[in-house]
Formats: C-alpha cells, structure tokens, sequence
C-alpha cells in the first residue's frame, strides 16, 4: 500500500509534463516581471507649455543651480563631467528633463530613459531659464504633433531615415559598445519631434532642411498611427522580428511537438 | 568464417569466440530479458473502456463542429471594414477552427490504438547488420544476370548514348541561370559603375530635392540618391540603380577629419558622402552615431568610421565604404566630382 502511494508520487513528479509546466511557470514569472518594469519606465505624454514669463525664468535658474549646475556650470558653460549648454535650448531641455534622461546618474556609454525627477512646471521653468539665457531650438507649433499629417508619407520617410536604428516597427535596437536606439511605441509627438531636431547623444539632427517641418509632422504621425493601432497578429513579441519570434517557436512549437511525441510513445496506462 | 553463416550465431549459448579474436569479460552485461507486460485499465475495467470509446469518437465529433465553425467563421469575421484588425479575428478564428479539426483527428486517433484497439506484444529479435554471405553473394548476381540479359555493358553504344544524354539534360538549367543575369550588357561593367557623375547633384531620398552645402548642419545624416534618379520610373531601372548609388551624407567638424586617412579633396568643409551598400555583403550601413562618427552596418555588425575614411574598425567587412567624391557648384548645391573610384559593395571574382 505504502509502496503504491509512494509511486504514485514519484511518477507525478516525473511526468513529461512536469518539465513543460515548470518551464512554462518560469517564463510567464519573467514576462510579468518585465512587463512590470517595462511599464514603470514609460515615458509619460507631456503637454507642451510655452510660459516663459519672469518667475518661470527665475525659478527655473534655482532649479539649474540645484540639479544641473554641478556638471553643466553655474553659467551653462559646462565642466569636465557635462557639455556647455549654449545654443542648446528649451526643446532639448524638455526632452532631457521630461524622459528622465537628464539629471545624469551616472556615466555611460548612453543616458538611460529613467523615472522623470521633476513635475512637468518644474521642467518648463528649467526649459525657460535655459531658453532665456542661450537660445536654441523652440517648441513647435501644436499643428505639427497633432497627428493629423500623411501617415503613409511619414511610413515612408521613417523607414528611409530613422528604421535602420529603430527598427521598422519603432521597437528601438542595439547600436555599438553598450548604446542603443529606443523604442517609440510610448513617446510623445512632442519628445519625437525634439530628437529629429536636437539630436539627442548619438541621434543625428534632422533639421528643417532634411526633414521639412511637415515631413516631421508625417513622421510624428506614422508613429501615432502605430501607438495607436492594436497589432493585427495578435502578441507582437515587442516587433523584434525573427529574434523574438523565433525563440517563440523553438520553444513553445518544438516544445509541442516533443510533448506529443512522448505522448504518442507512451504506453497507455 | 563461421559467423558469416549465422548471423544470429554469438547471441546463442553455444557461441564461443575464436582463439585470438575476442576479449574475454568477466562481467558481461546480463540479457535483462522483457520488462512484465502491464496490463491496460481498459483491458481489465469494462467502465474504463467504455470511457475511452466515449473519448475517441467525442474527439472525432469535435474535429467535424471545428470543421464546420472554421467555414462559419469564416463568414461571421469577414475581411471587409479594411480596418487591419480584422485580419486578425478572420486568421484567429479559421485558423482555430482548422488546427482544431486536425489536431481532434490526430488525437483521436492515436488515443483509439492506444487504449482501445488490441494490447498484444510483439517481440522483434535483433539481427547482425552485415547480411550473410550466401544473401550478399545472391544480391551481387542479381546485378550480374541483369547486366547479362540487358546487355548493359556489351553493348557500349547505348550505355554512353544513355550516359551523354543525362549529362544533357542539366544543360537547360544552366542556361536559364544565365537568363537572370543582364543580357545585353557586362554584368562586371554593371556592379562597377553607379549613376554618378561629374555634377550631379546629390538629391534627397526619397523626393529628389537637391541638397545644399549649407542645409547639412553639424551632426546631420542625410540619405542621398542622384537627383536624375527621381526622375526614373520603376520600369526605367529605378531600383537597379537606386541599389548602388545609395549615399549618407554627414557633416563632422572639418579638424575631425584625419588629413592622413582622408581625401580630404572629396569631402567640402567637414561634409563627406559613402556608399550605403556594405562591403561584406551589401546590406545598407545607415545607423550613424553622430558622437563617434561611426557606422553600424545591422546584419552582421561591421563598424566603419567615418573620421577616418570609414575604415573598418570592427566586424567582417574587409574593405572600407567607397567614397563618393564631392563639392559645390555654383548656386551652393553639393555635387558628385564623378562616379564612386571603385566598385560598390561586396567583393567579386572580377573585382580588380
């Protein structure tokens, strides 16, 4: 009796479906686990502001002074640990500040996207005290993140000048010794706008001659319509292709089918 | 020798091995014999049985509801609105309804000879790999006879006749290969050469607007194609040339330009144009980091950099991106000074 019961359990453990059910519990705990992650970073969708007013100017140079004036200098000029921030702008400063980029937490081969340190009024009076002090790039008219332009268009000059990094569907890639282009299924107009015209880090500078402003509102578009729409395949494995989806089918497809054979083999009990 | 007469012969008691031939082993592994045969629940239970009959014919009937919802589906999620999503509730939804019909089929089937259908063993015995030789000797003659009777190898005639008209036989093949290459043209002269010229505008890709010197700000990627190429229809060989004259045009700091590893009179003031197409096996190299200057080919990683005559500084290429030599004329637009001084691309056979 007692031996029975024993086999029993010794064939529960054993069963071939042990193995698949224990690798399946392993992978859903690190998808969650991930997506958990994934979805703390998200870029939050910020609405542009254009108050340059006085007190905006003078709180912004308290907040400069505090957070960013160790590696920038006290005059924008920069030091050994940050680059002169002259001609740089508030278009840039929003993208730096609201994505978490900036401040720094340390060096690296590239800034990453991190939880965003300031409130959006915090970042404006930053943006506008940089502004003030050396011009650069401005906020762009509302026209041109409204998503309203030629999506089709902006498919096509996506994949000409910006999907060799980020891949055809915005997923974002690998580029060299540690940096990487990021990917664009949760950045706001505003953000894309700014790296085409700033050229964040490694990015190129799109500017308004290479990209005329309405081909950067096609652009901002396009990658609108893929926020937007659902992907029509169902899980889309992060769009990364064969990589992704290849692992998928090796293990969950091959798995199958090694889980049929052992069942066609077994003797029935 | 003896065992060539019974293949089956040193699995028997009698067997003994030949002085000189065999080793000795004290432990030999014991036949371990059959495992008992279990006997199925089915066998022995008339209740379980009847359950696994139930099972098997359920599955059969699910496989005929799947069948017919995959045709029903097939109505109710029609491909219609041109919204994409509907594709994915008509794949969905068919495609369940399929695999579901032949995966019931499958299932039942296996379960029907497993559970329900006779439980006798069977025992195989093993047989040596090598036939005996009274087995090899016949099939040799069985070649023998028919090379007599056919007269294959008396009459030499019809044997190489036969023989010649095979090797013919692979000829169209080839000569359909042929066809993929141009026809009227070398095809050594054709990867030798691109569309640019001496003054040809270098133009934006995909619309043709000519680029001036002074829209390239510092830190820019444009991606260039001849300006005459716009103007080229698909039928008129505009992918053809659009693949080899392909260009990305940056602007560096004119003093980051190495004077010893650069043409510096193919580039204008810190602006230099290469060739998209890899020299490993042509895939476009495009991903610029304006803060290294260097150029990411993404299928197999080879690094070029751009301040130094995109040399290869990682990766497979074995050859440096060609370099379209450039300058200004005289409304300020970037021109090409001629054709690229080498060809494109990956290596070939006539590549000098």
């Amino acid at each position: 009796m007692a031996r029975e019961k024993n086999k029993r359990r010794a064939s529960g453990r054993r069963s071939p479906l042990a193995a698949a059910a224990l690798i399946g519990i392993g992978l859903l705990l690190t998808g969650g686990i991930y997506a958990g992650a994934t979805a703390a970073m998200a870029a939050s969708d910020v609405p542009e502001s254009q108050s340059t007013s006085a007190t905006a100017v003078e709180d912004g140079e308290k907040l400069f002074q505090a957070n960013c004036a160790t590696c920038h200098g006290l005059d924008l000029q920069g030091s050994d640990q940050g680059p002169s921030l002259f001609g740089v702008g508030e278009l840039s400063v929003h993208f730096q500040v609201s994505t978490g980029r900036m401040p720094l937490q340390a060096q690296g081969p590239q800034a990453p996207v991190k939880p965003v340190q300031f409130t959006e009024e915090q970042i404006n009076a930053l943006a506008a005290y940089v502004q003030a002090s050396a011009p650069g790039p401005a906020y762009p008219s509302a026209e041109l993140l409204d998503g309203e332009g030629d999506v089709s268009h902006g498919a096509e000059l996506f994949r000409i000048n910006c999907a060799m990094c980020h891949n055809v569907a915005g997923a974002g890639g690998a580029l060299t010794e540690g940096k990487w282009a990021p990917g664009l299924h949760e950045t706001s107009g505003l953000n894309i706008y700014a790296a085409m015209v700033t050229g964040p880090q490694n990015m190129p500078v799109f500017n308004d001659l290479n990209l005329t402003p309405e081909d950067k509102r096609d652009v901002i578009s396009y990658l609108m319509f893929l926020q937007k729409s659902e992907s029509p395949g169902g899980f889309s494995l992060g769009s990364l292709g064969p990589v992704s989806e290849g692992l998928f089918i090796w293990i969950f497809g091959i798995g199958a089918l090694i889980a049929l054979t052992v069942w066609i083999t077994a003797k029935s009990n | 020798m003896a065992h060539e007469e019974d293949a089956l012969e040193h699995g028997r008691a009698s067997w003994k091995p030949s002085a000189g031939l065999a080793v000795a082993v004290p432990d030999s592994v014991e036949n371990p014999g059959l495992p008992p045969h279990r006997h199925r629940a089915t066998d022995q239970d008339p209740q379980t049985m009847k359950r696994a009959v139930r099972t098997v014919y359920t599955l059969f009937y699910v496989s005929v509801a799947a069948s017919i919802w995959a045709s029903i589906a097939y109505m109710i999620f029609p491909i219609e609105s041109g919204a994409l999503i509907d594709i994915r509730y008509n794949n969905l939804f068919i495609g369940l309804g399929i695999a579901f019909a032949l995966l019931a089929i499958g299932i039942g089937a296996i379960h029907w000879s497993k559970s329900v259908m006779s439980d006798k063993e069977y025992i195989e015995d093993r047989h040596a790999t090598r036939g005996q030789d009274t087995t090899r000797e016949a099939a040799v003659n069985v070649f023998v006879e028919a090379d007599k009777d056919s007269g294959f190898g008396r009459r030499e005639i019809i044997r190489n006749s036969l023989f010649a008209a095979l090797a013919a036989s692979v000829i169209p093949g080839i000569t359909l290969f042929r066809g993929l290459a141009p026809q009227d043209q070398n095809p050594v002269a054709l990867l030798s050469h691109t569309m640019w010229e001496e003054g040809m505008r270098l133009a934006h890709d995909p619309s043709g607007r000519a680029i001036r010197a002074a829209d390239v700000t510092l830190g820019s990627a444009f991606h260039v194609i001849p300006e005459e190429l716009a103007g080229l229809g698909h039928d008129e060989g505009y992918l053809e040339e659009k693949a080899k004259a392909i260009v990305l045009l940056m602007r560096l700091q004119p003093e980051q330009l190495n004077p010893e590893t650069n043409n510096l009179d193919w580039s204008y003031d810190g602006i230099v144009a290469y060739s998209k197409v890899c020299t490993h096996v042509g895939c476009p190299v495009a991903l610029y980091e304006q803060q290294t200057h260097h150029l990411l080919c993404p299928c197999h990683q080879s690094q070029f950099d751009v301040a130094n005559g995109a040399a290869v500084i990682f990766g497979p290429a074995a050859r440096p991106l060609p370099q379209l030599p450039i300058t200004v004329d005289a409304e300020g637009y970037l021109v090409a000074k001629g054709d690229f001084q080498e060809p494109v691309g990956p290596s070939f056979w006539e590549r000098s």
